[in-house]
């Protein structure tokens, strides 16, 4: 199904609302997976509020909504490697890389090594990421 | 909304005929499932639901093929982990049918 040639594009999904109490962190993830069912070159940028959506141990008893963060787990399974978070939007909320989910991906020419997906990028890099994608798409 | 007997009780399916609950999946509703196919379940094909309802119980998704099969293969090893065993065993599409017997979603990217 996907592997009929195709052109491969760079894509860019640039997150910027917290992960609940609106659709846009759920519906981007679905998004990114697609994209990376069809074998585009998929990057993730997390910015403003977005920074949460990595957030460990995210618990959502008593707001009704799934809580979908181990998705971000299975990143790494799809060959989504570049995950771009937004340093001052970290520390804007307090928080480090310490605080987010330990994201990872097997580098199948490094014997499998298990190697960190998430960088840490300031708004100079975030803009020159954006400069070389073929498309945005902003949740 | 359509639904499956199983063991008399009506267990509801989407219009693809993928269960509703994945709660209320069990053992025989996935051979309910199989059956609508013509399929009979072997070991190599539980190896494979049970591998995929572990795979959702991990990462609340139903993993797209490709990502399937490399899963697969690192847990079953390599004779396991190709399109080729995994399309002898769900003609169907390994990912939209085994799914469907494990009670999972539709995959994610499956059109």
């Amino acid at each position: 199904m996907e592997e009929d040639g195709g052109v491969t594009k760079k894509f860019l999904y640039v997150n910027r609302r917290a992960p609940y109490g609106s659709i846009y962190a759920l519906e981007s993830l679905e998004v990114v997976l697609i994209g990376a069912a069809f074998e585009q070159d998929v990057s993730l940028a997390f910015i403003d509020d977005g920074v949460y959506q990595l957030k460990k141990s995210q618990s959502t008893d008593g707001i009704g909504m799934k809580n979908f963060s181990p998705t971000y787990n299975a990143l790494g399974d799809y060959d989504i490697n570049k995950i771009y978070v937004d340093k001052d939007s970290l520390e804007q909320r307090g928080l480090t890389l310490d605080d987010l989910m330990n994201l990872t991906w097997e580098d199948e020419n490094d014997n499998y090594a298990e190697k960190p997906s998430i960088s840490l990028v300031n708004s100079e890099e975030l803009a020159v990421l954006m400069e070389q994608q073929d498309i945005i798409l902003s949740f | 909304m359509a639904s499956i007997d199983v063991n008399g009780k009506s267990v509801e399916v989407d219009e693809e005929g993928y269960l509703v609950d994945l709660n209320e999946w069990s053992e025989d509703a996935a051979k309910i499932l199989s059956a609508q196919d013509e399929l009979e379940l072997t070991d190599s094909h539980w190896e494979v639901i049970n591998f995929l309802r572990e795979y959702y119980e991990e990462y609340q998704i139903a993993p797209a093929v490709r990502v399937l099969t490399k899963a697969i293969g690192k847990k079953l090893g390599p004779e396991k982990g190709n399109s080729k065993y995994l399309y002898e065993l769900f003609p169907y599409g390994p990912a939209k049918q085994a799914c469907r017997f494990a009670g999972l979603p539709k995959p994610t990217g499956c059109v």
